[in-house]
């Protein structure tokens, strides 16, 4: 195990971070905090409980899982397809690392970038609405099991990318309407039967859901179902990356 | 002493079905400074790019200290320095982070030491905390180098690496790659300066349409296919060629004011002289002479010429 290279790979994305401060964390706290004045003050105040939980602080849980995918989708494909774009991959393919350490490295660094992002949403949320965390291990293993496997999602995303177009597409179009569809918003109670069939495929419906489980106890879906959609999700991303790794997909082509 | 690089029989198509390296086999011996010469698209940067571990090859097989590329990467990748072709950097990176980050990269522990000496040694030390997009292209080029440097390896493969460096800072680079011969490292390096492999290289390797052409020692090689003429200014043409001087095989040029003469290098010695003496007998008078030994790029112009 080559740990000197995944700590240098590691730290020099999150050098990347610090770097660009204002855009990794400002903007997604001012977003943040845009849905919560628009949907927990000023519509929220209009909309009844749901399950006993105030509409405010019903959809923090959705609002940090919108942040936390779209962060480790973006940092995990940003992260590896940038040395692809400037040419500077050639480095990370001549050094004396086994793909599953620069994977270690990428996606460390972007799982950690992105549930830094949500804990400081979930900070800002504090502030708008009053939030109590009923199963705080949980909470916390819904979390780390969600950035770490949309990070590695990104990955993958970054490896496949041939432009930025590619590259911008699944984190652009994909992932809002799978959150916002996800019941974010609203619990599928609400929905008309057929919607809420659909929304069963839908697999960030149930990271949605169990997250919120793990702070309110409420949820849609068994909390159990959802880790195990998590750990479905993360095996599939894991074996892709696997065949990636074998047959040098896109890197060493 | 087994050879540091050992490459057998290496081939390589893309996926787009193009055919860069067609059988390649090539010893390259620890301490040496091997230069391969070829035109662009010859299959130099590929074969480069195979040994280091950044293009899987799809046959033969690569031996780098006695380890196998692809099996045993680990312990070949240590013992490699690689400075590309392109002026690849992360631009917004200062030096001394990047030149850190390979260090790491090749599972080294950090040593401000030895990353000073060898920013230093490429006259990069007053340029440490700057940003690379702030750095000149000559200079990027050797970030590149004290990149491939920082963790001090056994063979460093230089691709290119005076293309856009002005005439000053090639000759220091060059100062640098003597340094690191003399501290024993093999050297690999691919260039379109003809004049600079004939200068540095002790072995010249010649590369055209994914087949190595030819490896010699550089004075073997010059000795073998190089070429010496002799050039004789006339004060009167002449028609033809004077009967006594036809044994020497001399031809008439310029329309009869040059009387030109091919001889093997080795050769010269006796055969100029001799030349000019049956000039003098036979009572030719020369206003001038010239003589001109080919340079290693006739011979490579020649060679890659004939392989088409």
């Amino acid at each position: 195990m080559n740990f000197e290279a995944v700590k240098a790979i590691y730290l020099f994305e999150m050098a990347r971070t610090r770097r660009t401060l204002l855009q990794s964390v400002v903007s997604p706290v001012i977003s943040t905090s845009l849905y919560f004045i628009v949907f927990g003050a000023a519509v929220g105040s209009r909309i009844q409980a749901i399950d006993g939980v105030s509409y405010g602080a019903f959809i923090t849980p959705g609002l940090i899982m919108l942040t936390l995918l779209t962060q480790c989708v973006g940092n995990g494909s940003f992260g590896i397809y940038f040395p692809k774009f400037t040419g500077t991959i050639y480095e990370i393919l001549s050094s004396p690392v086994s793909m599953a350490e620069i994977v270690l490295g990428y996606v460390g660094a972007a799982a950690t970038k992105g549930m830094m992002i949500g804990l400081i949403i979930l900070a800002t949320a504090s502030l708008f609405v009053d939030l109590s965390i009923q199963h705080p291990l949980a909470m916390i293993g819904f979390f780390a099991l969600t950035a770490v496997t949309f990070s590695l999602f990104g990955f993958i995303i970054g490896i496949w990318a041939k432009d930025f177009e590619q590259l911008n597409l699944i984190p652009m179009l994909v992932i809002p309407p799978l959150v916002f569809l996800g019941g974010s918003f609203y619990s599928i109670d609400m929905l008309p039967p057929f919607w809420q069939a659909v929304s069963h495929f839908n697999p960030v419906f149930y990271l949605i859901s169990g997250f919120r489980w793990s702070f309110f106890g409420i949820s849609d879906v068994n909390p159990a179902i959802s880790a195990a959609i998590i750990l479905v999700f993360l095996a599939i991303c894991m074996g892709l990356l696997t065949w990636i790794f074998k047959t040098g997909y896109r890197l060493r082509n | 002493m087994a050879p540091i690089v050992s490459i057998k029989d290496l081939s390589k198509t893309y996926a787009s079905g193009f055919h860069a390296l067609k059988g390649v086999s090539l010893d390259i011996e620890e301490g040496e400074i091997l230069a391969l010469l070829g035109p662009n698209g010859a299959g130099k940067t590929t074969l480069i790019s195979i040994i280091c571990g950044i293009v899987n090859p799809s046959g033969g097989q690569v031996m780098v200290g006695g380890h196998d590329v692809v099996r045993d990467f680990r312990a070949t990748r240590s013992l490699i320095g690689l400075v590309p072709q392109e002026l690849t950097t992360d631009q917004f990176e200062t030096v001394w982070n990047t030149v850190s980050f390979s260090r790491g990269l090749h599972g080294k522990k950090a040593d401000p030491a030895h990353i000073e000496k060898v920013l230093k040694d490429l006259s990069l030390w007053d340029k440490k905390d700057n940003m690379l997009r702030e750095l000149s292209g000559g200079m990027k080029r050797r970030v590149l180098i004290a990149k491939a440097l920082s963790h001090e390896p056994r063979v460093l493969f230089l691709d290119e690496p005076t293309a856009g460096v002005d005439v000053g800072l090639r000759k220091g680079m060059w100062q640098v790659v003597e340094k690191l011969r003399e501290s024993g490292v093999t050297i690999i390096l691919t260039t379109h300066y003809i004049e600079e492999a004939e200068e540095i290289a002790d072995r010249i390797g010649v590369i055209n349409g994914g087949t190595l052409l030819l490896v010699e020692e550089k004075a073997a090689l010059m000795r073998k296919l190089g070429r010496k003429q002799l050039s004789v200014e006339l004060t009167e043409p002449m028609t033809t060629v004077p009967p006594a001087l036809a044994g020497f095989g001399v031809t008439l040029e310029g329309e009869g004011t040059r009387l030109v003469y091919d001889c093997h290098p080795d050769k010269a010695g006796a055969a100029i002289p001799a030349l000019l003496a049956a000039l003098s007998a036979e009572g030719v008078g020369f206003k001038d002479i010239a003589t001109r030994q080919s340079s290693l790029e006739d011979i490579f112009v020649e060679l890659v010429e004939g392989g088409r």
